[in-house]
Order: structure tokens, then C-alpha cells, then sequence
């Protein structure tokens, strides 16, 4: 006899993507908070170009396609899941952790030049936000990083609906790179 | 997670063969992950209650040596400010009214077997523990505990030499992220459970309003707590590697604390009150013996408050430097917060209208926290309102009108829903007598602790200060602080009965029948205390609203959620 909490949910609704959408609504007033007062300031302030100059926006670019590109191929690891092509799962699962590790190394080099060049978290304001905001950023990158390769390293998976909880979160994080790009590099 | 759901049964059915360790200690029962989160809230509520005992003989009699502690002195008070604040707010408070209520009441009002992630819900405890040592253990360390007053407003809390704190501020820093992190994987879970797990017939119109209360409550905390988190990462980066966001001679500027902090810290508050509104809401068509008035009103009334909160956070900041220009609006929009507010207070003082009241211990705490709360937030009025506020900013009259409405809050509400739930969380029945003793001896020791701060407060009692005497324009008043600690240490000592009666109820008391309010909600459908797992082997079925009493051409003047209308007639 099978009695369980879970298995009494009401037919149609996931508890697992319900819970995810709520998590993920709590990291967008995480992140919203960290911008809103990223973009308050650089609207009061000025003289942030010319420190904004210093950051490399090719090395950010090309990151920035690698951080899509990995997006690209979670989606395509649910697709093929969802198929029942466990082989095809795998490998884009596999891309997708090295995708986020790549984006991570590239960072870490660009970290490096930049505080190699003087600028540390406590040159002045800008620096304060832009290490503060990339680097809970890549927390969030590395926390993805981690979920994959724990689904990766479970083996076989029967139901790609922990591996569309995962997508979710993983979205999640590419998403605020977008805004975290412009907001730093650019404006 | 589903695949996972027939795997987790074999644990939970084999309940009777489970030892000490996982049915007390590491058990993924809501109902035991309740009674954990609310013994811990009772033992901080001791640690708080007694850092309060010193900071109140400190201000009626300085710089003597209080009983039991010795000589306060300034820096020590601070502290004592400090860490009776946190304590209460964040460590008292929120697991007694959302960790034990929500944990315990959720699935069981809505019928589910447990939370919708049980493992999720055992580690927001054990973080929540963990959070706990790390608060209790920052009293400990070198420098003291945390003393830049429980908002931590920088410049103050930012750099080490401004308080002389060093490590008791970081794991003050600590213990929130910790303390976070646990209620934000309860919030999850709450919320999870009450959208996927509700039972055939408990349509959302049909929830119990504790309910209601509990899910806005859960939600104003996650959408509010995210903005603070990355405030406090900004502060202990401040602290520790020397950035600049609240720092003005880097460019940064100690007001975006603040916007951050009350941003959280309003809609913080009405994650404490909501639940205790929950509780009350519940308790009083149970002891009115009539339908709640207004249900759904109630219901619009509360997520309209919960919308508002986000957006009255300023009338905090009226004296902070922050732009004049912003005091008007965030003004409008504290005094609009109060409508909803006053609709819900109305709904439940025309719940009582031409009831048949019976006046059980739940019915008493019920009815003193809508006395209380009500003086409580007339006081928010003139608080709300820029022109008066910045006359009696952070006063003693600010001391009174929150702990009107917190105190209430937790006090009052807490203890409705506890004398009134506890015969279904320990399967005892309490003693009536003693209740009521506690009840009228808390309201007027209440009452005599902090209604004289009102008039200290108007007469230009500033907070936080350690010694009333030092300044000449406060010395004819000290009366009044005197006589708020005597009040102070009364209502303390009214908590006797309490202790008595729950020690003599688990120890000897009688047992609880299933039902013994006679009340209509799901959970006194279950046995107390409820199995693990709850129902048998079947879920039950609802058919009607939580608060049919005494209707019409029936026997009995209460009619469960889950008895079908055949059954009606007898």
C-alpha cells in the first residue's frame, strides 16, 4: 500500500515546478535588489563610464555566448530526454556543465587581469558592485554546475522531470547574465 | 521527486518501529517539525524575555547592579537593545507563529499527509538550529555580541572600531543568512503544499483563514528577503574586504541600508502579524458559534495589506536624511495600509455580533488581541503620518506602538492559537482555570509595562539610551520607567501559570477527544495527536467551508468540513 504526501498531489500540478517557481521568485528580489541599487546609484553618480572602460567587453561577449550556448543545450537535454534517448541526454547534459565551467574559467581570468590591473573590490563603488554582483552570479553558475553533475552522475534517469527542474534554475541564472552584461559593460 | 514519493512511504509506514533519534530528533513529520521549531522559538523567547528583564531595571534604576547579571553599562546595553530585538523578530516570532503554526496547521487543515517536500522541510529546522547556535554562540565570543540595535544600521554596524564588535556583528550577519535560508525552504514548502496537496473539495475559497493568513504571510517573506540577503552581503563584504556601498568617502551611502532593510523589514512585519490574525480569525467563530464575517473580504483584505507593504518601507526613514519629497507618498500609502487593516478587525469584532461567545482560554487571548492590536495600530496612525512622526521618531511612543502590535501579535494571537491547538499538537487537555489566570494577569501586566511608554515617549524619551537620568528634561518622568519595570517584572512572573499548567497538562492532564471545541476545520477529524501521516488509509473529502455554525434546522450548532449533506439529517 502506498501511502506518501507526494504521491496525493493534485492531478496536473508538479509540487516539484511549483516549488522551483516559488525558490526562483525569491532569487529575482535577490538579484532585483542588487540592480535596483546598482542602477540607483549609477543614475545619481557619475564618472562610472570611465571606470566601466576597464572591463573587457570581448572577453564578456564571448562569455556571454557561452553561457547561452550552454542554455541551448539544456533545453536540448530535456528535448532529448523527453524522447527517451539517454545517451543524446547525457551528452548535452555533459556540454552543459562545461559550458558553465568555461563561462566560470573565463571569469576567473578576467577577475585575475582586472585585480592584476589595480582594480579590487575596494577601488571605489563601481568595482564594489560590478565584484559583488558577478561573483554571487558565478555562485549561482556554480550551484548549476553542481545540480547537473548530480543528476549527471545518477545514472539512468527514468523521468526528465527532475532534469526540467534543473533547466528551470539553470534558465534562471542565464537570464540575470543578461541583465548583469549590459548593466556592467555596457551602460 | 515524484518517482521518489512510493520510496519515502516504507520509512513512514514503519512509524511504530522508529527509535528516539527519528521520530524526535531527525523526523520528517510536519506536525514534529513544529513542536521543534516551537520549542526553540519558547527557549529564545527566555533568552529574550530575560535580555528585556535587564535592559527595564537598567532604565528604572541605572547603573545599579541588576539581579542576577551585575552592573549595565552602556556598550552592554546596546547589546542588550541589539539582541533582544533580533531575538524576538526573527527568532521568536517567526518560528513560533509561521515555523510551529504553519508546520503543525498546513497539512492538516488541508488534508494532506504531510509537507510537500518532508526531507526539504527537516533541514529548514536543523538550519534553523543552526542558526540558533550561531546567534547564541556570537554572546560568546571576543567584543560581545552584536551591538548596532537589531537594524544594523551602518555607518555603526559597518566598520569594527565604530561599536567594538568584530566577530559577535559577522555571526549576527550569519545567523540572519542561516535563519533566512530556513524559512525561505519552509516558504517553498508552505506554499508547494497548499497550491498541489489540498484534498478533493478544499478549493481555495474553502481554506481555513489561518491558512490564508499563513500563505500571504509566507509570500510577502520570500518576495521581501531578497533585497535584504544582498544588502547584508554587501555589509559583511564591507566589514571584511573593505568595499564601499555604505561607505560615503567611497562613494557609497549608508542610506541604501535602510531602503533595503524596510523594503524587507515592513512587509517583516506583517509576515508576524498575519499569522497571528490567522489564528485569531479561526479561534473566534469556534467560540462565537457563528460563520466568520466577511470570509472572502477578509481574504482580499489581506493580500491588499500584503501588496501595500511593499511600498510603505520609507515611513521608517522619515527623519534619515532621505529625500523630504518622499515623505508625503510613503505617508499616503502607510495611512491606505490601515483600511484593510480595519476591515479586518471589523470582520472579526461583527463575527462576535449576537454570537452565542462562549469564553474558553483560546476565546480570552482572542478577544485581548484584538483590545490590543487595535490600540496598537491607531498608535501606526500618527506614527504613519510624516508631520507627527517626525515629532516622535524613534521615541518611547514608537517603543509602545510596536510592541502593541508585535507583542500582541506573538503574545496574544500565539497564545489563542497554543491553548486553543494544543489538545491536537500533545493529545492533552489544558487546565481552564490556570489559562485564564494567565490570560487576565499577561493583560494587565501588559498594559501596565507599556501603555506609561506612550506618555514617556511624548515626553521625549529617546530609545536606545542607557541611562533616562543623564538627561535633566527626563528626570521628573522617571516614575514612568519605574513603573513600566515593575510591570515589566510582573509579566514576567504572570508566565508562571503558563509553565504550571503545560508541565501538569503533559504530565497528568487529561486526554484530548478528537473534537473537544467542537469546531468544523479538518484537523479535528484526525486523532490527537494526529498519526504520522495523518488520515488513515483514505484522504478525507471536503464538502463546505470552515465556518458553518449554527445553521439552521440542525441538531448541532457546528457542521464539519468533511461531513457530506446526506449525514445532515438525524
Amino acid at each position: 500500500m502506498a501511502i506518501s504526501a507526494e504521491a496525493e498531489a493534485i492531478p496536473g500540478i508538479l509540487p516539484g515546478k511549483v516549488g522551483v517557481w516559488w525558490f526562483l521568485a525569491s532569487e529575482i528580489m535577490l538579484f532585483g535588489g542588487l540592480i535596483a541599487s546598482f542602477i540607483v546609484f549609477r543614475l545619481g553618480s557619475g564618472g562610472w563610464h570611465g571606470e566601466a572602460a576597464h572591463l573587457s567587453v570581448p572577453i564578456a561577449a564571448v562569455n556571454t555566448l557561452v553561457l547561452l550556448t550552454s542554455s541551448l543545450t539544456m533545453v536540448q537535454a530535456f528535448a532529448t530526454a523527453e524522447r527517451g534517448d539517454q545517451r543524446g541526454l547525457r551528452t548535452y547534459l555533459a556540454l552543459t556543465i562545461l559550458l558553465g565551467l568555461a563561462f566560470l574559467g573565463i571569469k576567473a581570468y578576467e577577475y585575475t587581469s582586472e585585480i592584476l590591473a589595480g582594480f579590487t573590490p575596494g577601488t571605489g563603488i563601481f568595482w564594489s558592485f560590478y565584484y559583488t554582483m558577478t561573483g554571487l552570479h558565478a555562485l549561482h553558475v556554480l550551484a548549476g554546475a553542481v545540480v547537473n553533475s548530480i543528476l549527471l552522475g545518477a545514472g539512468r534517469l527514468r523521468n526528465p522531470h527532475r532534469l526540467e527542474l534543473a533547466g528551470l534554475y539553470w534558465h534562471f541564472v542565464d537570464v540575470v547574465w543578461i541583465f548583469l552584461f549590459p548593466l556592467l559593460y555596457l551602460a | 521527486m515524484r518517482e521518489s514519493g512510493a520510496g519515502t512511504l516504507d520509512t513512514h509506514e514503519h512509524h511504530a518501529e522508529r527509535g528516539f533519534w527519528r521520530t524526535y530528533v531527525f523526523s520528517t513529520d510536519h506536525k514534529m517539525i513544529g513542536k521543534q521549531y516551537l520549542s526553540l522559538g519558547l527557549f529564545w523567547a527566555v533568552v529574550g524575555g530575560l535580555l528585556a528583564h535587564v535592559m527595564r531595571w537598567q532604565l528604572a534604576w541605572p547603573d545599579t547592579a541588576v539581579p542576577g547579571w551585575g552592573e549595565v553599562g552602556p556598550e552592554t546595553y546596546n547589546v542588550l537593545v541589539t539582541m533582544h530585538g533580533t531575538i524576538m523578530v526573527f527568532f521568536v516570532a517567526m518560528p513560533i507563529l509561521l515555523g510551529a503554526f504553519g508546520n503543525f496547521l498546513i497539512p492538516l487543515m488541508i488534508g494532506a499527509r504531510d509537507m510537500a517536500f518532508p526531507r526539504l522541510n527537516m533541514l529548514s529546522v536543523w538550519v534553523f538550529a543552526l542558526a540558533s547556535l550561531v546567534l547564541f554562540t556570537s554572546f560568546f565570543v571576543p567584543g560581545g555580541a552584536a551591538s548596532a540595535g537589531w537594524t544594523g544600521y551602518p555607518p555603526l554596524s559597518a566598520k569594527v572600531e565604530y561599536t567594538g564588535v568584530n566577530w559577535g556583528l559577522n555571526l549576527w550577519i550569519l545567523a540572519h543568512a542561516l535563519e533566512f535560508a530556513a524559512f525561505l525552504m519552509g516558504g517553498v514548502n508552505y506554499l508547494t503544499t497548499a497550491i498541489a496537496l489540498r484534498v478533493p473539495g478544499m478549493t481555495f475559497f474553502r481554506l481555513p483563514l489561518v491558512i490564508w493568513q499563513q500563505l500571504t504571510a509566507t509570500t510577502l517573506f520570500l518576495l521581501s528577503v531578497g533585497p535584504l540577503i544582498a544588502g547584508a552581503v554587501m555589509l559583511l563584504l564591507d566589514r571584511i574586504i573593505g568595499t564601499h556601498f555604505y561607505a560615503a568617502e567611497g562613494g557609497g551611502d549608508p542610506l541604501l541600508w535602510q531602503h533595503l532593510f524596510w523594503f524587507f523589514g515592513h512587509p517583516e512585519v506583517y509576515v508576524i502579524l498575519l499569522p497571528a490574525v490567522g489564528l485569531v480569525l479561526d479561534v473566534l467563530p469556534v467560540f462565537a458559534r457563528k460563520p466568520i464575517f466577511g470570509y472572502r473580504w477578509i481574504i482580499y483584505s489581506t493580500i491588499a495589506a500584503g501588496g501595500l507593504s511593499f511600498i510603505v518601507w520609507a515611513h521608517h526613514m522619515f527623519v534619515s536624511g532621505m529625500d523630504p519629497r518622499l515623505a508625503m507618498p510613503f505617508s499616503i500609502t502607510t495611512i491606505l495600509i490601515s483600511v484593510p487593516f480595519a476591515y479586518i478587525m471589523f470582520a472579526m469584532i461583527a463575527t462576535l455580533y449576537k454570537g452565542s461567545i462562549r469564553f474558553d482560554t483560546p476565546m480570552l487571548w482572542a478577544l485581548g488581541f484584538i483590545a490590543m492590536f487595535i490600540v496598537g495600530g491607531l498608535t501606526g496612525i500618527f506614527n504613519g503620518s510624516a508631520p507627527a512622526d517626525i515629532y516622535i521618531s524613534d521615541t518611547y511612543f514608537v517603543v509602545a506602538h510596536f510592541h502593541y502590535t508585535l507583542f500582541s501579535s506573538v503574545v496574544f494571537g500565539g497564545f489563542a492559537g497554543f491553548y486553543f491547538w494544543f489538545p491536537k499538537m500533545f493529545g492533552r487537555l489544558l487546565s481552564e482555570p490556570l489559562g485564564k489566570i494567565h490570560f487576565w494577569l499577561t493583560l494587565v501586566f501588559f498594559n501596565v509595562t507599556f501603555f506609561p511608554l506612550h506618555n514617556i515617549g511624548l515626553a521625549g524619551m529617546m530609545r536606545r539610551i542607557a541611562n533616562p537620568l543623564e538627561y535633566e528634561f527626563l528626570v521628573p518622568h522617571q516614575w514612568i520607567n519605574v513603573v513600566a519595570t515593575v510591570g515589566a517584572i510582573l509579566l514576567l512572573a504572570s508566565q508562571i501559570p503558563f509553565v504550571v499548567n503545560v508541565v501538569w497538562s503533559l504530565l497528568a492532564g487529561k486526554t484530548a477527544p478528537k473534537n473537544p471545541w467542537e469546531a468544523n476545520t479538518l484537523e479535528w477529524t484526525a486523532p490527537s495527536p494526529p498519526p504520522p501521516l495523518n488520515w488513515g488509509t483514505t484522504l478525507p473529502v471536503v464538502y463546505r467551508g470552515a465556518y458553518e455554525y449554527s445553521l439552521p434546522d440542525m441538531a448541532e450548532d457546528w457542521l464539519p468540513q468533511d461531513r457530506a449533506l446526506a449525514a445532515r439529517s438525524r
